[in-house]
């Protein structure tokens, strides 16, 4: 089994990607980037867009910007007894985005589209591993 | 001599063959009809307990044949493309024959067609190929969904399936979540507020009191929207569309034969259709929907007409936002201005352009696989007539625009009357 403990909730565990988890459970936020092309890819993929190079793991600083966020009021039936929480969009140094839930530590009314944050792998009860929003300097 | 006015009457016929079987795309076409809607159906939208979604179907189909007496429903249709999102409400997988069964159609030839819920606009690029490729010259497009039996957050989880399952869904993220973050950039980015959200909903509950199919048929004041609860900030619930049980259908021909059918056809004579990531976060524009964007931009392309001349609009207001991002998106202004657009009342009717006269997915309500065919019918409708007190006087130009969740379906049509 791979792939078996990302996410809060998972559907499916085979993936390509096996090493995304191993990863996350040290503390590392990798994603892929293309041999060919140079195209970094966060959450990773294994095929690049340019269907040409091999890919390769690079480890990301987690350094983020905000683009964007929401704080859900109302979830689906997985999710019910989390609300309220709050999701955003943001922008790694190295390019790509991540969708990620907000650590509880930061305060609804601090948040702020452009704000800085770190992206950082946690691990839940359960054992079950994500990554979440942080302060910049955690 | 004869030899040379033998090649140039060749070439002439070539030349008239090549504009009347011009392929999708071509310029040649402007304004010439692609494929013509000669009926038209569209069941009561609704929760509507006690029924299959087959039997929703049912009524949008009969409403289209009793309103086509010369059509032989089972003998002239030679495909049927049928929309429908999600198996997984109804826990019924196959619905192209199912439905095809009930509606009395058996043995044509069926196909599901599937873009979360542009599922039935697809449904009618489906049928523009078919009869386009010379395979069809009748068909059936159409959409359904039932989901009012099923509980709000269950329906929910199942319309989240259409953004992406390891790295959004496994958040909790939901699609007014979707919206919402959209709706933050643009208010970011643009300035736009929640005001400006709140009078898209004001406007389409007004258009949806004025038709006797829709949801939800009563006005629903500003305050109203602005003071009701949030569902995934900025947005509240009355930025979102209503969870609906409904279905609907076109028959569609060759032009040539149109008339045979009927003295009021309605032509499509723009189409276009494009994809973008599943992902938001995979994006690199936050505040438009690419897809429906590139879709507008062939369709116009192939109509021959702009933004300026369409009289007529249904669009995609899943969530009062994402009809702020289609005035953008459609060219009805430009970039960031669509907060101001709806403020100034530009697309009410009586304005530049008439938007969601149906009361849209906003009121009319969102069945999700329906909806496609179903903001055709209202189009259909607007260029027929036969709109009753919502009707936009003097209608020739309309336009429908259908996104598939976040927009990674994009589809838009342009449609005139003769």
């Amino acid at each position: 089994m791979n792939f078996a403990k990302f996410g809060k909730i998972s559907y499916v565990a085979e993936t390509k990607l096996q090493e995304f988890e191993k990863h996350l459970e040290t503390g590392k936020v990798m994603g892929t980037r293309c041999k060919s092309c140079g195209q970094t890819y966060f959450p990773p993929r294994a095929d690049c867009n340019c269907l040409k190079g091999d890919i390769e793991w690079i480890e990301l600083s987690g350094k983020c910007k905000l683009m964007t966020f929401s704080t859900l009021y109302f979830a689906p039936a997985s999710f019910r007894y989390e609300v309220p929480y709050t999701l955003g969009v943001a922008q790694f140094e190295e390019g790509p985005a991540v969708l990620a839930p907000f650590s509880k530590e930061i305060k609804e009314n601090e948040i702020k589209v452009g704000m800085s944050l770190r992206l950082v792998p946690t691990e839940l009860i359960g054992g079950r591993m994500i990554y979440e929003l942080r302060k910049a300097d955690s | 001599m004869r030899k040379n006015i033998g090649y140039i009457f060749v070439f002439s016929i070539l030349l008239a063959l090549k504009n009347q079987l011009n392929p999708i795309g071509g310029r040649l076409l402007t304004r010439k009809p692609i494929v013509s809607i000669v009926s038209a159906g569209l069941s009561k939208f609704g929760k509507r307990r006690g029924l299959f979604g087959r039997e929703l179907f049912v009524e949008a189909t009969s409403e289209a044949f009793e309103k086509c007496p010369n059509l032989d429903p089972r003998k002239d249709i030679k495909a049927a493309f049928i929309g429908m999102m999600s198996e997984s409400l109804e826990h019924q997988g196959h619905t192209g024959p199912t439905v095809l069964d009930w509606a009395g159609l058996l043995p044509i030839q069926a196909f599901r067609t599937e873009g979360a819920c542009g599922s039935s606009a697809t449904a009618i690029r489906c049928g523009i190929f078919a009869i386009r490729s010379g395979l069809a010259d009748i068909v059936l497009v159409g959409g359904v969904e039932k989901m009012t039996h099923r509980n709000t957050a269950d329906v929910t989880e199942y319309l989240a399936m259409a953004c992406d399952f390891p790295f959004e869904q496994w958040n909790g993220l939901t699609f007014p979540g979707l919206f919402a973050m959209v709706a933050t950039a643009h208010m970011h980015k643009y300035s736009t507020t929640e005001e400006q959200m709140a009078l898209v909903a004001v406007k389409n509950h007004h258009h949806g009191a004025l038709n006797p199919k829709a949801h939800m048929q009563k006005e629903v004041p500003l305050e109203k929207a602005m003071s009701s609860r949030v569902i995934a900030w900025p947005l509240k619930l009355y930025d979102c569309s209503l969870i609906t049980d409904g279905a609907s259908c076109l028959v569609l021909s060759k032009p040539e034969l149109a008339r045979k059918f009927t003295d009021t056809p309605v032509h499509i004579i723009g189409s276009g259709q494009a994809s973008d990531t599943i992902g938001l976060y995979e994006r690199k524009e936050f505040t438009s929907l690419k897809a429906g964007r590139l879709a507008a931009q062939e369709a116009y392309k192939m109509a021959g007409v702009e933004a300026s001349t369409i009289d007529v609009a249904e669009v995609h207001d899943c969530f009062t936002i994402a009809e702020i991002l289609a005035y953008e998106d459609l060219g009805f202004c430009k970039p960031g201005e669509g907060g101001p657009f709806i403020e100034e009342g530009q697309s009410h009717i009586g304005g530049s352009v008439a938007v969601c006269t149906s009361g849209g997915l906003k009121a009319k309500g969102h069945p999700v696989g329906a909806t496609g065919t179903a903001q055709a019918y209202e189009i259909y409708l607007q260029l027929t007539g036969q709109a009753g007190k919502r009707q936009v006087k003097g209608a020739e130009i309309g336009l429908t625009h259908n996104v598939g969740g976040l927009g990674a379906t994009g589809v838009v049509n342009i449609y005139s009357r003769e």
